[in-house]
């Protein structure tokens, strides 16, 4: 609540959070907002001479190249790119702390073999990898998400690993050492609870790098598949038209930019708020 | 000193010996069968049995994973699957656009995140400072085939300022490097704004500020080189980051560099094209990261040698 409130006070994380909340709002609506099924090829969603619509009446925000609702579209792609988000993301946060603690808990040979590892992934470009991994597996939803998560959990790793190493370190646990405290107890009772800040700070933010990534999968063929909307498949099927139908490109690429933003001020903000050393720094 | 660069090299040769492991294992993965691929739909099982033993497909994995290896160390990426050329030939031909497109990409992007970082520190919580943050921001959200497009739609084909797409001039190259520049302009600035303020609050800036310096002398000689030092370090890392932007940016603007090639190789399923280029991503990000490593505690005496 706490939290909520500071939050709020900031112009641009109530911003963020606004976006956030409608983004979600729209995809858990979809069915009853969305005025088209977003597969149906319309009719009259095209000219006679089967180009696509530009915004107008009957659809406000234009058809497609097969003559489908582009509103419809964008209503359902947020679900995709929320699923992604929060399913990509939090596999992500799982592995990766998961490895932070045990490599910065235990350390000698298996936190070595674990960080090195960490390292070994971080020397790979992010987006090359998740294409050779989408070329191994046939990309669908969740084999995307995977990918993400196989690829953004490095970054959680490190963090999270440096700080179980600080607070490994720190009188308060070494007295539960010697109190007799098994590891497990001071793992779970005390060091577990002083990173769940840092990874709600990085959960957030790392939604918004997924969101792009998957975007830019899907931008590139193999991410999210066609006929499934996703905001950067849309973008996809309808790049090579950008000049005379460039809604179809910016309504879309609108909408990414939106959600990334809004959970990186989100992120941020949280940042400021949850730690203690930024405070009166603002 | 030499130790410590000493033990870097190790460490960079360990990661690298660990890179050409994990790319075999993926490479091993793959479900495609690269010898049907050659061989085409007619062949006969015995030109198959022929062509998987020249590959040496059949071979157990380690031996498989010593000759792939020993061929790296001779400049080997292997060939196409079907164009037939060597992939180190081909990323070699390539590798000269991306560089250029890199280098200037880096340049914008530390002149606009640079810039935009210290007036907003020395304009603190002002009505520039704020906007100049929203601007990195939506920077850091956008991302680069959205960044892309819009250009080419503003300034190609509205505006008709630059070319639409392709290599050669230097109005060719503009587009993408801005595109290219853009995110990290946003990263830059955040950090260079965080770094300014943090060294406008310490006490050698008052001292000059005291001994009747001017502002703009005290922010251009003292501040800002200081606030450079920790952000040295991030232009290694940067590197990795442009490594999978110029996949993107060279699609979009059909710029024919590393990124193009691993980008039309993914759509015909050339698998040893895009082994070798995250292969060779993966050795340009270590290497960054190495020398930035290296060059930082000359730059900056106060980082401890670990």
């Amino acid at each position: 609540m706490r939290v909520l409130k500071a939050l709020l006070r900031r112009k641009l994380g109530a911003f963020g959070l606004l976006v956030i909340f409608m983004t979600v709002a729209v995809a858990f609506l979809a069915p009853l907002i969305a005025p088209y099924p977003p597969d149906l090829q319309l009719f009259e969603g095209l000219t006679l001479e089967g180009a696509p619509l530009p915004p107008n009446s009957q659809f406000w925000l234009g058809t497609d190249l097969l003559g489908r609702d582009l509103f419809s579209r964008l209503i359902y792609g947020a679900q995709t790119s929320l699923i992604i988000g929060v399913v990509a993301n939090g596999a992500a946060i799982l592995i990766g702390s998961l490895v932070g603690i045990v490599a910065g808990f235990y350390r000698g040979i298996v936190g070595s073999i674990l960080m090195r590892f960490t390292d070994l992934m971080m020397a790979f470009p992010a987006l090359l990898l998740a294409i050779v991994l989408a070329a191994i597996f046939k990309p669908s939803l969740w084999i995307v998400a995977l990918v993400i998560a196989m690829v953004n959990w490095v970054q959680v790793a490190r963090v999270i690993y440096s700080e179980t190493v600080s607070l490994a370190e720190r009188d308060f646990i070494a007295a539960e050492r010697t109190l007799g405290a098994s590891p497990l107890r001071i793992l779970l009772k005390h060091i577990a609870p002083h990173l769940i800040y840092s990874t709600i700070v990085f959960g957030t933010l790392g939604i918004s790098t997924t969101v792009l990534l998957e975007a830019t999968l899907s931008f590139l063929g193999i991410g999210v598949q066609p006929p499934t909307p996703s905001w950067g498949n849309i973008i996809f099927e309808n790049q090579t038209y950008f000049a005379s139908a460039p809604w179809l490109v910016f309504l879309p690429g609108f909408a990414i930019v939106s959600l990334a933003l809004g959970f990186n001020l989100v992120g941020d903000a949280m940042r400021e708020i949850l730690d203690p050393t930024m405070k009166g720094k603002h | 000193m030499a130790t410590y660069i000493l033990r870097r090299l190790m460490e960079a040769v360990f990661i690298l010996i660990g890179i050409t492991m994990i790319t075999y294992a993926l490479l091993y993965l793959i479900p495609a069968d690269p010898v049907r691929q050659i061989a085409g739909r007619s062949a006969t099982p015995e030109t198959v049995e022929n062509i998987r033993q020249q590959l040496g497909l059949d071979l157990p994995f380690y031996e498989q994973y010593w000759r792939y290896v020993s061929a790296l160390f001779q400049g080997d990426l292997g060939r196409s699957y079907l164009q037939k050329t060597e992939v180190s030939e081909l990323i070699a031909s390539r590798l000269p656009a991306s560089l250029l497109l890199m280098v200037a990409a880096i340049s914008l992007e530390l002149l606009m995140g640079l810039v935009m970082g210290t007036i907003s520190a020395v304009r603190r919580n002002s009505a520039v400072d704020n906007s100049l943050m929203v601007i990195s921001f939506v920077g850091v959200s956008a991302p680069q085939f959205v960044v892309g497009i819009i250009f080419l739609y503003i300034f190609a084909v509205k505006l008709n300022w630059f070319p639409i797409g392709g290599y050669g001039t230097f109005h060719h190259l503009v587009l993408p490097a801005l595109t290219l520049g853009f995110m990290g302009a946003g990263w830059y600035s955040r950090m260079m704004r965080s770094s300014m303020l943090n060294v406008l609050g310490q006490d050698f800036v008052r001292t000059a500020r005291a001994k009747g310096l001017g502002k703009a002398r005290v922010i251009v000689r003292h501040a800002v080189p200081n606030a450079l030092l920790p952000i040295i370090a991030m232009i290694g890392i940067d590197i990795g980051i442009f490594m999978s932007g110029i996949v993107v940016v060279e699609s979009v603007f059909g710029w024919p560099g590393i990124g193009q090639l691993a980008w039309q190789a993914i759509q015909r399923v050339d698998i040893p094209i895009i082994m070798g280029v995250t292969l060779v991503a993966a050795c340009s990000i270590v290497l960054g990261n190495l020398l930035a490593d290296i060059i930082a505690p000359f730059v900056d005496p106060r980082i401890k040698l670990k």
